[in-house]
């Protein structure tokens, strides 16, 4: 069967029935409340395991339940609302966060097309030409949920969340749709479900002369922006190592302190939610997204029917787990660090990385010679600035003996080098008058 | 590749309307929250409400790039640094009521509705028989690659000639609000860590009196590292001594 019979393209869109749409959207949601759910669960227990101790484990099968004890638990509790509170913010500024998130999902591909009840349909609530740009929408607005609420609060430490984050999610966006572009440059659209068909095409190239079958993945063929998106995505989710908005060491909790009760429910669901979108839009974009990876891709029927939404949700999962890892591992930056890794590193590194994307595209297109000349000239651009590149010869570091003999005078005195402290007349002379306790041995103990 | 939307074609469609006339009271509301709202951070959110629905409308009116690029740039980025400036500014930033100048206010809303109503009727009688033509054509090749091809063809210099103004413009910005300091004035962290051990300096904190002495009276000088007497460490009215060997000995009450 050919694999590309599968994919769903635009055409494909806006042709269901209502129940349709309804259900599609249903699943959407589930999936975003289901990703929580587990989610935090999840974390807790990948936490726990990497800490060496059980993490959550009485309530349900593996403690599955404990989320939704813990939701429970918050609903039931007082809602309080800070008297300096700027009220109709402070309420609404949870429900945008949410929001955004749940509704970046609609536009992922879950899977190609399928039939539901004689109906062929894609596995997708929607799908549009600039697809990715809605979720890069979406994310910029989710940005003002995490604001208004540390401003509305109306106490400090909320709004020194607040500000972090603005800063931070800004800085990261740029970041974030840079290396994005790379994605654009070489699926040649801006729709999800078209990017995702054409990392399922792979691609051939011609190394000496001979075809060479190489792999669809854009992680793979776009690995810089693979590595500055990944990066990107955890700024943008708040998560650590990048969480300062909430850093529990310096800002009791950051922007949501003064949250209580449904209200931070809604701010821990729109966090998970959050990182199960980016990680779904990962996939989508760099993952090969419901197409099989290599092992299974062998099987024929892996890429049709019902299957790629298995293939599909395993790689969230494996994302999630790695934003668990990042977060078991990693302590979190400091604020000037996070910033100059944003401004010095990510987008520099993203621009350069389009540039020369960009010169290899076209560089396809090209007469040998041209290609060659261009590589030469570049090359030896690069070997004359290696060549010239000014050194830093490394002193010889003096030894310790000579660093404090060439200390000028007056300088704050130093120890003995050979570390032995004359002892005082005072330790002497306790010790000389006291009894030895180890006593040499007398003639019973050479008997035994 | 059909990538135009539906809405695309001239006539307006049902959903359109409907969209358009959810919309566009709240646009209208918008605009005017900004101007009527006390609070400054209120006024930006009103026109953030603005902005989202002007950005509907673009992709109603089958220009989704352009759409879905107001929302990221206007409300997501320019938008959020207003915000930032607002809350640096401090919460309690509201206007005051006091009328500057005499039926100021008054003045303004009436020439405000009257060129709304100048504005709306002209633009009304203007568009009234007209048919929309060309959005099937300019979207032919996909919105975004036609996007692309007017912007890299026929706009490339106005293009270019805007990003080289905001370049301008940003680093016009930097350059003034940038405090230059001469590089003699920076210290980095080692020269401060020679200065702290250069000769004269004395780098840490003040000895207690008593550390590493014979005794703990305050008047005992403390020991610097190499065994010498710091008179740093005793209060200046004490007089500087050291015990002698007789009054340091034990009196043999500590056993």
């Amino acid at each position: 069967m050919n694999p590309m019979a599968q994919a769903p393209s635009l055409t494909d869109f806006g042709h269901d029935p209502w129940w349709l749409i309804l259900g599609k959207i249903v699943f959407a949601f589930v999936v975003a409340l289901l990703g929580t759910l587990l989610g935090v669960w999840f974390e807790r227990r990948v936490v726990g395991f990497m800490q060496v101790r059980p993490g959550p484990n009485q309530l349900g099968p593996f403690g599955l339940l404990q989320t939704l004890a813990d939701g429970l638990k918050m609903a039931f509790k007082e809602d309080i609302l800070p008297k300096s509170a700027d009220k109709v913010i402070y309420f609404f500024a949870p429900a945008i966060s949410v929001i955004c998130a749940v509704t970046a999902l609609s536009v992922i591909p879950f899977g190609p097309m399928v039939s539901v009840f004689g109906h062929q349909t894609p596995l997708q609530v929607t799908d549009v030409p600039v697809a990715v740009l809605v979720v890069l929408a979406l994310s910029s607005m989710a940005v003002y949920g995490i604001v208004l609420a540390g401003w509305a609060s109306g106490s400090t430490y909320p709004l020194l969340g607040g500000l972090r984050s603005s800063a931070q999610l800004i800085s990261y966006e740029v970041a974030l749709g840079l290396s994005i572009v790379a994605v654009f440059m070489l699926a040649g659209t801006m729709s999800t479900s078209e990017i995702v068909a054409a990392q399922g095409q792979g691609i051939t190239f011609n190394l000496f002369g001979a075809d060479i079958q190489g792999p669809g993945w854009y992680a793979v063929l776009l690995f810089p922006s693979f590595v500055v998106f990944f990066i990107s995505i955890v700024g943008e989710t708040n998560r650590p190592p990048f969480d300062l908005p909430e850093a529990e060491s310096e800002l009791v909790a950051g922007f949501m302190t003064e949250y209580s009760s449904l209200k931070f429910a809604l701010i821990m669901l729109s966090e998970y939610v959050a990182m199960v979108t980016m990680s779904a839009f990962t996939v989508t974009l760099f993952l090969g997204g419901w197409y099989a990876p290599w092992p299974i891709s062998l099987w024929s029927g892996a890429n049709s029917g019902w299957w790629p939404l298995l293939w599909f949700f395993g790689k969230v999962i494996l994302l999630v787990f790695v934003f668990v890892w990042l977060r078991g591992t990693l302590p979190r930056l400091r604020y000037d660090q996070l910033m100059r890794l944003g401004w010095k590193v990510l987008i520099p590194v993203s621009l350069v990385w389009i540039v020369v994307l960009a010169t290899w595209l076209k560089a396809q297109d090209w007469e040998r010679n041209d290609r060659l000349v261009v590589l030469g000239i570049v090359g030896g651009i690069g070997l004359i600035a290696a060549l010239f590149w000014p050194s830093r010869k490394p002193q010889p570091k003096p030894t310790l003996v000579e660093q404090v003999e060439n200390r000028p005078q007056g300088s704050f005195p130093l120890p003995p080098l050979d570390l032995q402290v004359p002892p005082s007349p005072r330790t002497r002379r306790m010790v000389a008058e006291r009894e030895p306790a180890n006593a040499p041995a007398g003639q019973d103990s050479q008997e035994v | 590749m059909i990538t135009s939307t539906v809405l695309a074609s001239g006539a307006v469609s049902g959903g359109e309307a409907v969209t358009f006339w959810i919309l566009a009271p709240l646009a209208l509301a918008g605009a005017i929250g900004m101007v009527a709202a006390r609070n400054a951070v209120h006024s930006a959110l009103w026109l953030v409400l603005t902005m989202l629905s002007l950005g509907v409308f673009y992709v109603l009116q089958a220009g989704p790039f352009i759409g879905m690029v107001q929302i990221i740039v206007y409300t997501g980025a320019i938008m959020m640094l207003f915000l930032f400036v607002l809350m640096l500014v401090g919460r309690d930033a509201a206007d005051s009521l006091i009328e500057v100048l005499r039926g100021q206010r008054i003045a303004a809303i009436g020439l405000g509705v009257g060129f709304a109503v100048l504005l709306g009727s002209g633009v009304y009688r203007a568009t009234q028989d007209s048919t929309p033509v060309g959005l099937e054509q300019a979207n032919a090749g996909g919105n975004v690659q036609g996007i692309a091809q007017l912007l890299f063809t026929d706009y490339v210099f106005a293009f270019e000639l805007t990003a080289a103004l905001l370049i301008t413009a940003t680093i016009g910005g930097m350059i003034l609000a940038h405090v230059e300091r001469r590089k003699e004035d920076k210290r980095d962290q080692v020269a401060t860590m020679k200065a702290r051990f250069a000769p004269g300096n004395y780098p840490g904190p003040k000895p207690g009196p008593g550390v590493f002495a014979t005794s703990s009276s305050v008047a005992t000088p403390a020991r610097l590292p190499d065994g010498r007497l710091s008179d740093r460490s005793t209060p200046d009215i004490l007089p500087v001594r050291e015990l002698t060997a007789e009054e340091t000995t034990l009196k043999g009450t500590e056993k």
